[in-house]
């Protein structure tokens, strides 16, 4: 990925994160106090579960990119940065991926 | 070699500026809440476990150390937010001078603090 490319990304995925934050904390607020029923209600209605579905993917992308420009920074070796990058990538899109997978299957 | 020498002002003698403190924070708590994300998954894969394990996660989540560690996160997460968005205003060309820079700084710790002490009267 070009750095201007890199810098867009880690920007608009911080944009999109402002509103869709609204429903990680709705979220949150439901798992401390909400029933079994009543979470799951939530869940399955579609504007919720698409809201929170694509905060999960926003949400990895954005700690992946920066994680990235962290790893550049305090990874002097260029072998070691490059896995240690590869390995963050692969570890966020796995944990989107199986948030989907969680949200979706029913 | 002569130790009385002048040093010249490295990160560790360097006393920095508040932006300059917020900055190494925003680092410090994006990475952490990289890692709070295991936590929101492993959350949501308990839902799907069922009732019990659903009820046993609640359980966790009420006893008085995850509710620190909770607490903790939403206020690294209303942190990273002010900071954040701080960038954007950078981006956009603003707000570089030498005077608004401690300003901001103020204005963006109040802010975060606030914002956690809402979150937390609503969750907790």
């Amino acid at each position: 990925m070009k750095a201007a490319q890199h810098w867009g990304i880690q920007r608009l995925t911080a944009i999109l994160l402002i509103p869709l934050s609204y429903w990680f904390i709705a979220f949150l607020q439901l798992c401390l106090h909400a029933n079994f029923f009543e979470i799951k209600a939530w869940l399955t209605s579609p504007v919720n579960q698409i809201a929170l579905g694509t905060w999960f993917v926003v949400v990895c992308y954005h700690a992946a990119i920066g994680l990235q420009v962290v790893l550049e920074d305090y990874v002097s070796n260029r072998d070691k940065q490059l896995t240690a990058i590869w390995g963050v990538n692969v570890f966020f899109a796995g944990l989107a991926l199986s948030a989907l997978v969680f949200l979706f299957q029913n | 070699m002569s130790h009385d020498r002048p040093i010249s002002p490295h990160l560790q003698i360097y006393r920095l500026p508040l932006t300059g403190l917020i900055s190494i924070s925003h680092r410090i708590t994006g990475v952490l809440l990289a890692f709070g994300l295991i936590g929101a998954v492993f959350m949501l894969a308990q839902i799907q476990s069922g009732m019990l394990a659903y009820l046993q996660m609640q359980n966790l989540l009420h006893t008085l150390l995850m509710q620190l560690i909770l607490s903790c996160f939403i206020y690294a997460l209303m942190f990273h937010f002010c900071h954040g968005v701080r960038h954007l205003i950078w981006d956009a060309g603003q707000s570089f001078s030498r005077e608004t820079l401690t300003r901001f700084a103020l204005i963006e710790l109040s802010l975060s603090l606030l914002l956690t002490l809402l979150t937390l009267m609503v969750l907790l």
